[in-house]
This record gives structure tokens, C-alpha cells and sequence, in this order.
């Protein structure tokens, strides 16, 4: 386990009180963040894409991202026998070697949140927390009714994170300020969770918001109505986690952290296979937000795939041998 | 730093450095006429890396005569031929690319990261783009004045080049010169000999007929003796703008062809309206690329006020991530100053920035023990009047003024005798040409820096120099575009050069 990094403790914040910006505000806020220039954005990626992590960096590195996987499960076919695998992986991703690392946290749908938690509390590990994604994953197209309800639903199985999507439709024709309400609305749900309340993560799906400046609108618009965690996709749709989207989230963070003192993670998902990329993200962590976004209670990588790469690494490392995807539990 | 990076060097045996290198005269190694040698070192630590000839009056002879006499066939062959040497040439510098990578930075200090990713793609690519055009010439709309006859080469060019960019230096001088008809003579700086040496055994792979390229390596006294002799048709040189004004000196009143690419002051440009996160990032490439010792660096930022501090704060922000020390490690962002002379120079003007009154800051950085380093540093509080805002520093340090609308930025931009880069970043694109037209630069970048393509010009003017390198515009600094046909008879009379450069004129000399 890498030696954690000096940070204020994850506590959520308590939910948002106040009243709502008006409709005006929040455009003109978002609409007078500096532009996103992409050749730069991308550039400065493929930059720190380049940093090369060898030997006691990379071991650091490896359990550090296994410590960051919510690991992932989101399919239709779901089933608590499932679920159950996959918890089991969570507490031990390698039965063979116990000083790996527990991940972060389990994935699931609301409704499979309950067994998720009674698998980890099973396998002694319920410190691995479950991430339940919720108000109508992943298109977001339901009433918010029914999104209040599912996040509800989600809190009240035990769920101790709660992933929404936004409703890109009411973004992408600039009604920011019920994206905002609905944001409200559901950390509010989640304040019903244990202790100070469930984390809330938004995710944004980027690949639909299009434009690097959305995303950073996004962003803004997510951290100032109280979200934990600003989070790229759902991974149900094509171009999900990018490493310049990711750092323009973390430039994101970074600034309202240095605006306001609240500190919110980040959460890149989907297409994150290799090891070699986690790493990339980890260096674009270490350079952009900083070392103080460099725990679990800031970054996080959503993946399912991922963590069997990061698992053959560790053993590569470790035995100078590489083992082959025979010797990684599947989920 | 919790994510402390482990040390990550690039591998040292990937190159083998000869204990001595002689000159390549006329397709072959040899010692100096005198014998005279000097070593070349490491800047990174101090330590030679090998010993190479020092040309003198009878090398730069010898030279001349072998480009001179291999001219006439060069010149002669079809374009399509010529273009199959530069292709050749080009594909074996990708091949070698990550052992001359790893010997330019030895030789010179930069980091591996910036030879590898920059320095070798653009070296090759440059040779790439030439050769394209070896047998196009007639159809780069470069037809001759006189009577619209194609373009013909001009004999014999003297090239005379920096030790900032050594290897690519060579090929925006060579490249074009070959891909034109014209043969060399090329003397790298006096601190970076070595990979032109490389590059000489590269045109013997190429089997490059011999005498087409020669490498002189020497002090400035030996590219004195090659720019000044009689028989070079065309002079080159990349450098200070000292040494430039000497040449041009040297050369007015002959018919030499002088094409200079000197020093410069740039100014980047930072309004606003601009994309900060990426506008730091330029401002960082712009003036800390290559320890700064680069002649289109962008030496002078120019914040709007509405801004300043916000820029600044993150400027230092992203300053205190930079990774200065082994240039072989791959995660070295800055590496060494290329030579003790540099170092004194650089650290005289920063002294004098702060001793006029500037605010001088630095990351916190540890410089290694051995070899020559200079941490980046950011001068605040800078006016037009502070040395360090007029004279080219030539390495990592920053000066940073302020302007409150755009005709100040731009009267503040052109208040300097160079003329050779500047950048603009705005989200608006109105403004990006409306300031462009009226900065005096050879180069504009708009929202980025520091960014070359083979298919662009490249050159400055006023105190920069004159002349492009690069792109279509780059063939004409080596064709005679002006020139009357030469009487085929009566060229032999004229005596050497203008009997070669009428083509196949053996007996001319």
C-alpha cells in the first residue's frame, strides 16, 4: 500500500444550502471561464504522456492505481452471484500476494448495491466502499422524480457514493440551471447516507458535451453545485475517458479548490485498460491538481479490465517474470 | 513530491563515440592539415567525449575544392536522382534516430525528451520534405527573372551553423541545398561538432557521392576562412548577430549569396480573453524549450494587467514541476547550458536584470555539482529600459511586462531590433489578425509557440536576419532566380567558379 499522502480527510461536504443562482448567473459565470484551446489541451497531455515511471516509481504508482479502482460492473446481465465475484476481487485482488491493495471501491447498479455491501462486509473488507450509479444511468432521460427516487433507492441499500449522470440535453441547449437543481436535488438525497452523507460524483459523459470548453463549463458547474467528484463518462458511450479531458477536469479542480478551499476529485471511466495508461493518469494527477489529489478521496480510475493489467504489472515487478492474464482472478 | 518520478536514463551505449574524429573532406575522415585538434565535452558533467579536428586555411581549401569539383555532376543529375539520396539520407536518420538522440544529447546537454521527440522527427522529416521537391524545382513558381528559364542551383554553399539545435540546424542547411543541385561545405559550432560528424558517416551509407557534403569542424576563426573563400557561391550562416553583421561585412561587394538567420527578442502576448491553462503552457515551452537557447524563443511575455497575476501565480506554479538535471533522463524537462561561455553570459544579464531593479524569482531547484546549469528564471516588474528586456539572453530566463491595451502590446512587442518571433493568445480571432499584421516578426504564432513544420518559412528580419529557411521558400535562399543564361562558350573564360556553375564545365578550373 503506498504510504498516503498528506490530505484533509474525505469527509463529504455537507449538503448545499443557499439559494439557487438565477438562470443569468450561472450563464454568464460559465460562459466567462477562459477558452479551452484544444491543440495546447492535447499537447500538454501527449507532453506528460511521454514521462517514463521505472522501477520504485512504478511500484508506487501501480498499488497506488489499484487503490483507485471502482471496480466495475454495469451490465444488464448483473446478478448477484456477480456482484459477489467481483466484491470478493475488490477485497483481494491478489489471493496469492496479501500485500496488494484493496481497491477503492465496487460499481454496481442501485439495486445491487445492498448485496455489494453485505459481499465486502463478508470478505472483510468494508472499507471498500460501494458506488452506486444512479438518477437514470446512463442517459440521464427520466424525470427528477424518478432520479431523487433511484438516487434514494441508491443511499437507502447502503450505497456510500453515489454516481449521477447529468441531463446533457438540458446542458447542451444551455439550461445549466437545471442541470444545477438536479445536482442539488440529488446531493440532497444523499445526505441520507451514513455519516455525513453519501459522495456524490457527477459524471458528464464528455464524448456527448463535445467541446473541451463544455467540459469545463461542466465542471464549474457540477463542483459549484456541490458535487464530491466531477467524472468523464458512463462508459456506455464510444470516446469515454480521454487524458486531456482529464486534465482539464483536474486544471478545473485545481482552480476551484484554489477559488473556494473545497477540495473535489476526479473520476476518468471507461477505456482504461492498460496499466501503462493508469500510470499516465497518475502523472497528469501529480503534475496538474498535485500530490494532494494523489489518494483514493481524490482520484479515482472507473474500470472493470483494468485492474487485471494493473495486477500482472505488480507481479512483473515484483518477480521480474510476467505471468499472463491466467494467473489474474477474473471478475 | 509524493510521486517521487525514479531515475529514468536513456541507455549511454546506444552510441559509440569514437576517442578522435577527423574533417570529411571529399567522402573521407582525415586529420587537419596541421594537425591541430580540440576535445569536445559533456555540458552535463564535465567530461570529454572525444577529440575532433580543427580546420584551418588548408582544410577550408581542400573542402571548397572537393564541393566545388563534385558540383557539376551533382548539379547534372536529374531531380529524381538527387531526391533518391535525400530519401536515403532521411530514412537512415529515422533508423539511427535514438542513437543520434542520445549523442546530441551528450553533446550538447538539452534533455533526451526534446532530441528525441523534437530534434530527430523534425531532422528526418525535414530531409523528407526536401527530397519531395528535388525534382519539382520548376514547378515551385521560381522561374528565373531574365527569361523564365527553371531555377538553377548556385555552386558551392558555406554553411556556418549554432550549437542550439546542431543536428537540425544541418538539415535546414543541407537539406535544401542538396535537393537544389548545390553541393557543401558545412562547419557545425565549435561545442557541437559531434553529430554533424555522424551525420557525414551517414551520407557514406547513403553512398552520397563524394565532395557533395564536406564537415569542417573548427572555431569561429575556421568558418571565417570558409565564408571568405573565393570559391563559395552562397554563404549560410545561422548564429549571434555579432558574428552575422561580420559576414555580411566579409561577403558585401562580392557576389556571394548571403541568406542570415540571427538572434531575436520575441514577445508572447497574453491578452485576457486568452486560454490560460494552455497560454502558460506556451509561455513555458516558449521561453524554457531548450534551456531557452533558442533564437525564436519567446523571451519577453507580455501580460495584459487584467490578468497579470492570475498568469504569474500559475506560471510559477507550473515552473515549480520542471524537472531540471541529466539530460539522459527521460523525464528531464531542463537540461544543461551548452557551454561555460553561455553560462557566464546568461548569468551576467540575469545579474543585471536584478541589479536594475527587476524582481527575480526561481523555482526551487537544486543544480547537479559538475557541468554548466542555470535554474528558470522569471524577472517581474521588467520595463522597456531593462537590459534584460532588449538583449537576447539566449537562455532560461523570463521577462515579464505588462500592457493595458492592444497598441501598447504591439508598440512594446516592436520596440526591439529584432524582428524574428512572436506569439498572440486570445480566444478572439479578430484580434489574433489584427495583431499579427502589425507585430514586425518573421514568425506569428497564435495560441501556440515554438511550433515548426518543414512546409513553413522560417526567418526574421532587422536585426534577425534575412533570407527563409524551410518550405518552398526555403529552395529560393539556394537558386539563382536572377541570373542571365551563361554564354556556354564563353564560360570556360570566366575561370572556375562560373565555368562549374554552368554545369559539366570540368575543365573550368
Amino acid at each position: 500500500m503506498p504510504t498516503p499522502p498528506s490530505s484533509p480527510p474525505a469527509a463529504p461536504r455537507p449538503p448545499v444550502t443557499g439559494t439557487a443562482p438565477s438562470q443569468a448567473e450561472l450563464r454568464s459565470r460559465l460562459h466567462g471561464l477562459p477558452g479551452v484551446d484544444a491543440v495546447g489541451l492535447e499537447q500538454r497531455a501527449a507532453g506528460l504522456a511521454t514521462r517514463s515511471i521505472k522501477t520504485t516509481a512504478k511500484a508506487y504508482a501501480l498499488d497506488l492505481a489499484i487503490s483507485m479502482v471502482d471496480l466495475t460492473t454495469l451490465e444488464g446481465s448483473d446478478t448477484a452471484g456477480k456482484v459477489r465475484a467481483l466484491c470478493a476481487k475488490a477485497a483481494r485482488p491478489d489471493p496469492g500476494d496479501p500485500t496488494t491493495p484493496h481497491t477503492a471501491a465496487v460499481c454496481v447498479y442501485p439495486d445491487l448495491a445492498a448485496t455489494a455491501k453485505e459481499a465486502l462486509a463478508a470478505a472483510g473488507a468494508p472499507q471498500v466502499e460501494v458506488a452506486a450509479v444512479a438518477t437514470a444511468f446512463p442517459s440521464g432521460r427520466a424525470s427528477l422524480r424518478v432520479k431523487i427516487a433511484d438516487a434514494e433507492d441508491a443511499v437507502a441499500a447502503g450505497a456510500d457514493e453515489v454516481d449521477m449522470v447529468i441531463d446533457r440535453g438540458a446542458f447542451l441547449s444551455g439550461d445549466y440551471l437545471k442541470v444545477h437543481e438536479e445536482i442539488r436535488a440529488v446531493k440532497e438525497a444523499c445526505a441520507a447516507g451514513p455519516g455525513a452523507g453519501a459522495r456524490l460524483k457527477v459524471i458528464f459523459e464528455n464524448a456527448e458535451l463535445a467541446t473541451y470548453d463544455n467540459i469545463r463549463r461542466a465542471s464549474w458547474l457540477a463542483m459549484e453545485a456541490g458535487a464530491d467528484f466531477i467524472k468523464t463518462s458512463t462508459g456506455k458511450v464510444g470516446g469515454a475517458a480521454t487524458l486531456p479531458a482529464t486534465l482539464l477536469m483536474l486544471e478545473a479542480v485545481r482552480g476551484y479548490h484554489a477559488a473556494t478551499g473545497t477540495r473535489v476529485g476526479v473520476k476518468p471511466a471507461g477505456g482504461i485498460r492498460a496499466a501503462k495508461d493508469a500510470l499516465r493518469y497518475l502523472v497528469v494527477v501529480n503534475e496538474t491538481a498535485g500530490p494532494e489529489w494523489l489518494t483514493p478521496d481524490w482520484f479515482r480510475f472507473g474500470a472493470s479490465g483494468l485492474l487485471g493489467d494493473l495486477l500482472m504489472q505488480r507481479h512483473k515487478l515484483a518477480t521480474g517474470a510476467y505471468s499472463g492474464a491466467a494467473y489474474v482472478t477474473v471478475d | 513530491m509524493v510521486f517521487d518520478y525514479a531515475p529514468a536514463p536513456e541507455s549511454r551505449s546506444l552510441v559509440q563515440i569514437a576517442p578522435s574524429y577527423g574533417l570529411f573532406v571529399d567522402g573521407e575522415f582525415r586529420e587537419a592539415a596541421d594537425g591541430r585538434s580540440f576535445k569536445t565535452v559533456s555540458p552535463a558533467d564535465e567530461q570529454a567525449l572525444s577529440e575532433v579536428a580543427h580546420a584551418g586555411a588548408e582544410d577550408v581549401e581542400a573542402a571548397v575544392r572537393a564541393a566545388r569539383a563534385a558540383f557539376p555532376g551533382w548539379a547534372a543529375l536529374p531531380g529524381a536522382e538527387r531526391a533518391k539520396f535525400l530519401f536515403r539520407i532521411a530514412r537512415i536518420l529515422q533508423e539511427r534516430s535514438r542513437e543520434l538522440a542520445v549523442l546530441e544529447t551528450l553533446d550538447n546537454g538539452k534533455p533526451i525528451r526534446e532530441t528525441r521527440d523534437a530534434d530527430l522527427p523534425q531532422v528526418a522529416a525535414h530531409f523528407f520534405y526536401y527530397a519531395g521537391w528535388a525534382d519539382k524545382l520548376a514547378h515551385a513558381g521560381l522561374e528565373r527573372t531574365a527569361h523564365g528559364g527553371p531555377p538553377r542551383p548556385l555552386g558551392v554553399a558555406a554553411q556556418v551553423i549554432p550549437w542550439n539545435f546542431p543536428l537540425l540546424m544541418l538539415a535546414w542547411k543541407v537539406a535544401p541545398a542538396l535537393a537544389t543541385g548545390n553541393t557543401v561545405v558545412l562547419k557545425p559550432a565549435e561545442t557541437t561538432p559531434l553529430s554533424a560528424l555522424f551525420f557525414a558517416d551517414i551520407c557514406r551509407q547513403a553512398q552520397l557521392p563524394a565532395g557533395v557534403v564536406n564537415i569542417l569542424t573548427g572555431d569561429g576563426e575556421t568558418g571565417a576562412a570558409l565564408v571568405s573563400h573565393p570559391g563559395v557561391d552562397k554563404v549560410a550562416f545561422t548564429g549571434s548577430t555579432a558574428v552575422g553583421k561580420a559576414i555580411a561585412r566579409e561577403v558585401a561587394g562580392g557576389d556571394k549569396r548571403l541568406t542570415l538567420e540571427l538572434g531575436g527578442k520575441g514577445a508572447n502576448i497574453v491578452f485576457e480573453d486568452a486560454p490560460l491553462d494552455q497560454a502558460v503552457e506556451g509561455v513555458v515551452n516558449g521561453s524554457f524549450f531548450n534551456q531557452g537557447q533558442v533564437c525564436c524563443a519567446g523571451s519577453r511575455l507580455l501580460v495584459q494587467e487584467s490578468v497579470a497575476d492570475e498568469l504569474l501565480e500559475a506560471l510559477r506554479r507550473r515552473l515549480g514541476t520542471l524537472r531540471l538535471g541529466d539530460p539522459l533522463d527521460k523525464n528531464t524537462d531542463i537540461g544543461a547550458i551548452n557551454s561555460p561561455e553561455q553560462l557566464a553570459r546568461i548569468t551576467e544579464l540575469a545579474d543585471a536584470g536584478e541589479a536594475e531593479g527587476a524582481a527575480r524569482w526561481s523555482p526551487a531547484c537544486e543544480l547537479p555539482s559538475q557541468g554548466y546549469w542555470f535554474a528558470p528564471t522569471v524577472f517581474t516588474g521588467v520595463t522597456q529600459a531593462h537590459r534584460i528586456a532588449r538583449e537576447e539572453i539566449f537562455g532560461p530566463v523570463l521577462s515579464v511586462l505588462t500592457f493595458r491595451t492592444p497598441e501598447e502590446a504591439v508598440a512594446k512587442a516592436n520596440n526591439t531590433p529584432y524582428g524574428l518571433s512572436a506569439g498572440i493568445w486570445t480566444e478572439k480571432g479578430s484580434r489574433i489578425l489584427r495583431v499579427a499584421e502589425k507585430l514586425r516578426a518573421g514568425v506569428v504564432w497564435a495560441n501556440t509557440f515554438n511550433k515548426f513544420d518543414p512546409t513553413s518559412p522560417f526567418g526574421g528580419y532587422r536585426e534577425s536576419g534575412f533570407g527563409r529557411e524551410g518550405g518552398r521558400h526555403g529552395l529560393e535562399a539556394y537558386l539563382d532566380l536572377t541570373g542571365a543564361e551563361p554564354a556556354e562558350a564563353g564560360a570556360v573564360a570566366n575561370e572556375g567558379r562560373r565555368g562549374a556553375r554552368a554545369g559539366g564545365k570540368a575543365g573550368g578550373r
